[in-house]
C-alpha cells in the first residue's frame, strides 16, 4: 500500500540555450511554439539561428502549457516574453497560444523546420508525433509538396509507444533500444489497433516472452504501419524523420532496414523541427512587417 | 440426438447443448483464458456434469468464433466441424427469428454485420476485426477511464439525454478524450452517452456499408449493454430486435448446424 505507480510514459522534459550566442546584438528574436498534443516545444530564434529550446508534456490546458514552455526556453537568457518580436504558434493546439502574432499549420513548419535541422537536401520529411503521423513530401525550399497523414489511429504514433512503455514497464525513452537487445527478430503483433496489440503482447508476455521480444514486436508493427503511410505519399531522398519518436533507435533503425533508406543525421534534436519551422515563419514575418522584405 | 455448439470468442466462450436441434438442454459461458483449449474444455466438462451427460453422449460439436481452431482438435471438445461466425450467427439468428434479414454481432473485438436471404442463409457480410473502436473493448476501456464497472456504463448512459461529441474515433484516443471530459466536470452518464454514441456509430457506418433490411437482429455479448441500442436504432432509423442471451446466438447457431448434418 502507500507505494508509487510507476509511470513509463511519463518522458523527461528538457531545456538548452546555445552557449557563444548573444541576442544583444540581432535584428530579429522570432520565437516558433508547437503544441502538439502530447509534448509542447518552444524555440527561440536570433536572426533565424536556433539560440534556446524547451520541450515539455503538453498539460490539460494549452494556454497555460504555451506560456510555461516559452518561458523555460527564454529562462536564463535574460530575455522575457514581450522581447519576442514575432511568435509563430503551430501544432495540433496551435489556437491556444495566446501571444502568438500567427499560427501557421504544422505540416508547412515541420518541412521547414526539417529544412534547418537537417539541410536542403530533404525530400521526405516523416513526422512521428504523440498522436499523428505525417508524410511530407517537400522541396529545395523546405515548401510543402503533398503531404499525408494518420491523425485518426494510435497505431504508428507515439502514445502508441507510451501505452507499450506502460505495458513492458521500461521508460518510453529507453524502449527503442531495449526492442534492439534481441537476437531474431519475431513477428509483429497487430499493425491496425494498438489496442488488439496491447492484447496480444499480454498474451505474449504470459507465454514468456521477455519483454524485448515483446518491445520489438509492436516497433516491428508500428513501422509496418508507417512505410504503409510513407509508401502512399513516396519517397523521395533525402528521407529524414523529425517529432519526438525521431530519437527511437527501434524505430529509425527498423524503417531504415525496411525502406532501404538511410534517414540523415539531425543537426539539432529532431523534435524541435515543427517549433523551429514556426520561429523562421516569425523571421520572416517580421522582416516583412519591417518592410525589410 | 445430442449436439454442442462452441463459440471461442475474443473474451468469452459460449457452449449450448441442444437436443434434436431444437430443445436447449443447458448452456455455459467463461472468460478465455491463456490456454483456450484448456478453459474451454474445462467449461464443457462442467456442463456436461451440471445435465448429467458423458461426453459420449453428445453426438456432434461445431466450433465457430475466432479462436474455434484451437478446440478443434482438443482432447475433450474435439469439434469435428468448424464454421465461420458469420454462417453461426445467421443460422442461429433465423431459428430464433426467421423474419430476420440482417445480423448484427457485436462481441469483444469485432462487429459483423449480416445480411440473411428469406431461406436463412448468409446473403453477404462485413466484418470489422482491424479496430477495437467498433467493438466491446471499447467500452471496457473507457469504464476503466471513467472508474466504473463496465455493467454500470449502459445503465448509466440511458440516464443522460445529453449529447456530446466524441472528437476521437480510435479507443486510445478516446480515453485521453474521456479524462479531459471529466476534468472539464462533465457528468459520468453524459460522458457514458457519448461513448455509447461513438460507438453506435461505428457499427452504424459499418452495417450501412453493408446495406440493412429489416427485421435488423442485435447478437453478440455488446447487446447485453442496454446503452448500446438505442442509439444505434437512432442511427439506423430502425427498430432492432435483441434476442433473449443475445451472448449465445453464435453457439446456438453452431449447434443447431451439428444438428443438422454441417450444413
Amino acid at each position: 500500500m502507500g507505494e508509487e505507480v510507476k509511470e513509463y510514459w511519463r518522458w523527461p522534459e528538457y531545456r538548452h540555450t546555445m552557449p557563444d550566442m548573444d541576442w544583444h546584438d540581432v535584428k530579429i528574436i522570432s520565437a516558433g511554439v508547437d503544441i502538439g498534443s502530447v509534448g509542447s516545444k518552444a524555440a527561440i530564434m536570433l536572426d533565424g539561428k536556433l539560440y534556446a529550446y524547451a520541450v515539455m508534456r503538453t498539460g490539460g490546458v494549452s494556454e497555460e502549457t504555451a506560456l510555461r514552455v516559452t518561458t523555460w526556453a527564454l529562462e536564463g537568457t535574460g530575455l522575457k516574453l514581450e522581447d519576442l518580436h514575432y511568435v509563430v504558434g503551430t501544432g495540433y493546439g496551435r489556437v491556444n497560444v495566446p501571444f502568438a502574432n500567427r499560427t501557421i499549420t504544422e505540416i508547412a513548419c515541420h518541412a521547414r523546420g526539417a529544412h534547418y535541422i537537417y539541410g536542403p537536401t530533404v525530400r521526405t520529411v516523416l513526422d512521428i508525433g504523440g498522436q499523428d503521423c505525417k508524410a511530407i513530401r517537400c522541396d529545395e525550399r523546405g515548401k510543402v509538396v503533398s503531404f499525408l497523414m494518420n491523425d485518426k489511429c494510435a497505431a504508428g504514433t507515439g502514445r502508441g509507444l507510451e501505452v507499450f512503455a506502460d505495458l513492458v514497464g521500461v521508460p518510453v525513452e529507453g524502449l527503442g533500444k531495449v526492442s534492439l537487445s534481441i537476437e531474431e527478430e519475431p513477428p509483429p503483433v497487430s499493425n491496425t489497433c494498438v489496442v488488439f496489440a496491447k492484447a496480444e503482447a499480454l498474451r505474449l508476455l504470459r507465454q514468456g516472452w521477455p519483454k524485448e521480444k515483446v518491445a520489438a514486436a509492436y516497433h516491428l508493427a508500428m513501422v509496418d504501419r508507417i512505410v504503409d503511410l510513407l509508401n502512399r505519399v513516396g519517397i523521395e531522398k533525402d528521407f529524414v524523420i523529425t517529432g519526438g519518436v525521431a530519437k527511437n533507435v527501434g524505430i529509425a533503425s527498423r524503417l531504415e532496414k525496411a525502406l532501404n533508406i538511410k534517414p540523415l543525421d539531425p543537426k539539432f534534436d529532431p523534435i524541435l523541427a515543427g517549433s523551429v519551422g514556426a520561429a523562421l515563419f516569425a523571421k520572416v514575418l517580421r522582416e516583412k512587417e519591417l518592410g525589410l522584405r | 440426438m445430442i449436439t454442442a455448439g462452441v463459440d471461442v470468442g475474443a473474451k468469452y466462450a459460449k457452449i449450448v447443448l441442444l437436443e434434436n436441434g431444437g430443445k436447449i438442454l443447458g448452456k455455459a459461458k467463461t472468460t478465455v483464458g491463456f490456454d483456450i483449449g484448456k478453459s474451454v474444455s474445462e467449461l464443457f466438462e462442467k456442463l456436461l456434469l451440471d445435465v448429467g451427460l458423458k461426453r459420449d453422449a453428445v453426438n456432434r460439436v461445431v466450433a465457430t468464433g475466432m479462436g474455434r481452431d484451437a478446440v478443434h482438435k482438443t482432447t475433450l471438445v474435439n469439434a469435428e466441424i468448424i464454421v465461420p461466425d458469420v454462417v453461426a450467427d445467421a443460422k442461429g439468428a433465423y431459428r430464433l427469428i426467421p423474419t430476420v434479414r440482417t445480423v448484427i454481432d457485436v462481441g469483444a473485438e469485432e462487429g459483423r454485420g449480416i445480411r440473411v436471404a428469406e431461406n436463412g442463409k448468409v446473403k453477404d457480410f462485413v466484418v470489422n476485426e482491424r479496430c477495437a473502436a467498433g467493438a466491446g473493448t471499447f467500452v471496457e476501456a473507457m469504464a476503466r477511464a471513467l472508474e466504473v464497472s463496465v455493467e454500470d456504463m449502459g445503465p448509466m448512459a440511458l440516464k443522460s439525454t445529453k449529447t456530446i461529441p466524441m472528437n476521437a474515433q480510435c479507443t486510445i484516443f478516446a480515453e485521453s478524450e474521456v479524462v479531459t471530459l471529466i476534468h472539464s466536470k462533465v457528468a459520468k452518464e453524459d460522458i457514458s452517452k457519448a461513448i455509447h454514441d461513438a460507438m453506435a456509430g461505428r457499427i452504424a457506418s459499418m452495417a450501412l456499408r453493408l446495406g440493412i433490411e429489416k427485421d435488423v437482429v442485435l447478437i453478440g455479448g455488446v447487446a447485453l449493454n442496454p446503452g448500446f441500442l438505442p442509439p444505434l436504432e437512432k442511427e439506423l432509423n430502425t427498430k432492432i430486435i435483441v434476442p433473449e442471451n443475445p451472448d449465445y446466438v453464435g453457439a446456438f447457431g453452431a449447434a443447431l448446424i451439428a444438428a443438422g448434418g454441417g450444413e
